[in-house]
């Protein structure tokens, strides 16, 4: 959408693949600056707010997490689709992290040795196949799967460094690279 | 055959959970099922790392109650060592655990749930959610941001950092308290009193509109689980098992946590990633009575909570069960979760008054002397174990966790399809009944990121499908 219709107030979005809500729980430690976002941007898709698909012209997007089944699969191609600016929130996004944890193992080996120690079917078997996400065989970082813009570390990434993100994107500055936040973890 | 309808969280789209509604041929509803589309499997890639490390991955978990995680593991690892933590880390550890317990409330009843009680359960789905809250009840949403945050800033204080701080370990606590902190933390304790106060007022005026709801919301007659203190007091961190029946009748009392597997069994349905937990004693397969963990069971197991306001509110949550009996109605949850932060911030003021608190020696220290740990916590969820089976060299071997929501399962797929019952019919599917569906859920306050991990539960769309395939009907929200 070329600059000079761009809506004025700005559209963001905070969306959550394979992770643990770890990143989200350090956005929400914005605390009262939250507010101040709000004023500022409109929340137009997160796990925190009942919106329905995710939608169309979104200015940025935080991604936590990795992408670890074909859900999140589609939803990291419709986030790249809608959004100008994708930033990779958190060491899961960023590098796989503790979710890609899993890779060493086949899929089947997972779920069969998780499941089958106890009563009951086998998740996915039957009529459960229909219902619920395959996974994939291993979990990616997002810019293995899409073109990514900004890369915010941490596991997760503490919440001064998200709001020096987050303010700097949104103002189409580069995010700042601060002596003491260069790290990963 | 019957008919389906899905409620789906734009599945292709963030689904993390779903629930399905089945109606019979007269266009009743028969079946309602949580399906938790979300796996991780910690339990199968944890094998072969260090006992010592778990706290740290497992904290993973969840970045809402990373620290019940934590502390489960560290007691595990406790066994391992066959060491005690001295008295002053056990100490910190509470500390630790309550912080997070009034964090991880106040996020459920806030941020997440007051949208629901203050703007009502049919509202705009645009506005119901932090921002909307923002908007309408600026005060409400302010409180809820500042509660939210002196929990985070307690962990962070004692801890470094208030998401997967590095704190808790086998053995104690990494940092003894410093007398700085020790302040800092005790000046955060009466803003955060005041908020819940007013929270609980908040509640009880919102209550008095919603008699409908708390009959239908998971309101059934069932068994209850906690941990108890050795007198009968609430313990979030330490303690013993106690299980009520819906008499209120101790059916099991001073189990040891480690022996949970004599008294819980797991299994799982091909149609969700989540495991479902039972009772020994009554079942599978035939489940009929599931029972509950989380702040409603361990308001109705303990005999008393320990502190002045929260004993004082625990009298009058105790009269919503009828002649006397536990309280049944899920609904409750809510209050009793305000209970329980009112509680944390009174232990936390009591705890930081007391002289030793800035003692030094807050760790014990030992090789690998057994091969089996087994510990507990009262996640903000519920009662979460974790048992380690390692070699020599304290690498694991098998891995089991028993999280809190999965206790929960089929009390939640029993409470949707309560709801399902009351408010859908089958040729009428409105984005209000959605949301009751979904505030079934919102009430046990799932740990989704436990298993899965969706907050909101951003459903959109209801659908009604025919046997065929066919859409008959469709809400849309939005
Ligand atoms: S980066 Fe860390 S905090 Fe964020 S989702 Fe992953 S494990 Fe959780």
């Amino acid at each position: 959408m070329p600059e000079a219709e761009a809506p004025a107030r700005k559209r963001i979005a905070t969306a959550w693949l394979g992770g643990c809500s770890g990143c989200h729980m350090s956005f929400l430690d914005l605390d009262l600056r939250l507010i101040d976002l709000l004023a500022a941007a409109d929340l137009v898709f997160s796990p925190i707010a009942d919106i329905k698909a995710f939608p169309e012209g979104v200015d940025l997007t935080l991604v936590e997490g990795a992408v670890a089944n074909e859900e999140n699969l589609e939803l990291a191609h419709r986030i790249r689709a809608n959004s100008r600016i994708v930033a990779s929130f958190g060491d899961c996004a960023v590098t796989g992290n503790v979710t890609s944890l899993r890779n060493h193992l086949p899929v089947e080996e997972l779920l069969t040795g998780l499941y089958k120690a106890g009563s009951g079917s086998v998740p996915r078997s039957g009529e459960g196949a229909e219902i619920l996400p395959e996974l994939l065989p291993r979990v990616l970082p997002l810019h293995q799967v899409i073109a990514v813009d900004a890369f915010i570390p941490g596991c997760p990434p503490d919440p001064d460094r998200i709001w020096a993100a987050v303010t700097a994107l949104l103002d189409g500055r580069p995010v700042p690279s601060v002596e003491g936040e260069r790290t990963f973890g | 055959m019957g008919k389906t309808i899905r409620i789906d969280p734009v599945t292709r789209i963030e689904g993390h959970s779903k629930i399905t509604i089945t109606l019979d041929d007269s266009g009743a509803v028969s079946d309602a099922r949580f399906h938790v589309t979300e796996f991780r499997g910690f339990e199968k890639f944890c094998v072969g790392r260090s006992f010592s490390e778990m706290p740290s991955i497992t904290a993973r978990i969840c970045g809402i109650c990373p620290v019940s995680h934590s502390i489960a593991s560290a007691h595990a690892g406790d066994m391992i060592l066959g060491v005690k933590p001295p008295p002053l880390a056990r100490k910190l550890r509470r500390v630790i655990n309550w912080a997070q317990l009034v964090q991880s409330h106040a996020l459920s009843f806030f941020h997440l749930s007051a949208p629901d009680l203050l703007l009502g359960m049919e509202s705009e789905p645009g506005d119901r959610n932090l921002a909307g809250l923002i908007r309408k009840y600026p005060d409400v949403a302010r409180q809820g941001i500042r509660l939210r945050a002196i929990g985070q800033e307690i962990i962070r204080t004692l801890a470094g950092q208030s998401v997967h701080p590095a704190y808790v370990v086998p053995g104690g606590v990494l940092e003894p308290l410093s007398e700085a902190n020790r302040q800092k933390i005790a000046a955060m304790v009466p803003e955060g009193l005041a908020i819940v106060e007013s929270a609980l007022d908040l509640l009880k005026s919102a209550c008095e509109k919603l008699g409908e709801e708390i009959e239908t919301y998971g309101k059934f007659p069932g068994h209850f689980l906690g941990l108890v203190n050795y007198d009968g007091a609430l313990d979030h961190t330490d303690g013993a098992l106690r299980m009520i029946d819906a008499q209120g009748r101790k059916v099991v009392d001073g189990l040891p946590v480690n022996q949970y597997a004599d008294i819980l069994g797991e299994a799982s349905e091909s149609w969700s990633y989540m495991k479902f937990t039972h009772y020994r004693e009554l079942g599978p397969p035939a489940v009929e009575v599931p029972y509950r963990v989380g702040p409603l069971a361990r308001l109705n197991v303990c005999d008393f909570t320990g502190t002045v306001r929260a004993d004082r509110e625990l009298r009058q949550f105790r009269r919503l069960g009828e002649n006397g009996l536990p309280v049944t109605a899920s609904f409750h949850y809510h209050y009793a979760r305000l209970i329980e932060i009112l509680y944390a911030l009174e232990r936390i003021e009591l705890m930081m008054a007391e002289e030793t608190i800035t003692g030094k020696h807050v760790r014990s220290r030992a090789s690998v002397n057994r091969l089996v740990g087994i510990g507990a916590s009262e996640a903000p969820r519920g009662t979460l174990f974790h048992e380690y089976h390692v070699d020599e060299n304290g690498l694991l071997t098998k891995v089991n966790l028993l999280i809190a929501t999965g206790q929960n399962n089929r009390a939640m797929n029993e409470t949707i399809l309560q709801i399902a019952k009351k408010y859908v019919t089958g040729d009428r599917l409105t984005e209000g009944a959605l949301n009751r569906v979904e505030h079934g859920i919102r009430i046990f306050d799932p740990c989704l990121s436990c298993a899965t991990h969706t907050m909101g539960i951003p459903t959109t769309v209801i659908r009604l499908v025919a046997p065929d395939g066919t859409v008959l009907d469709e809400a849309r929200r939005g």
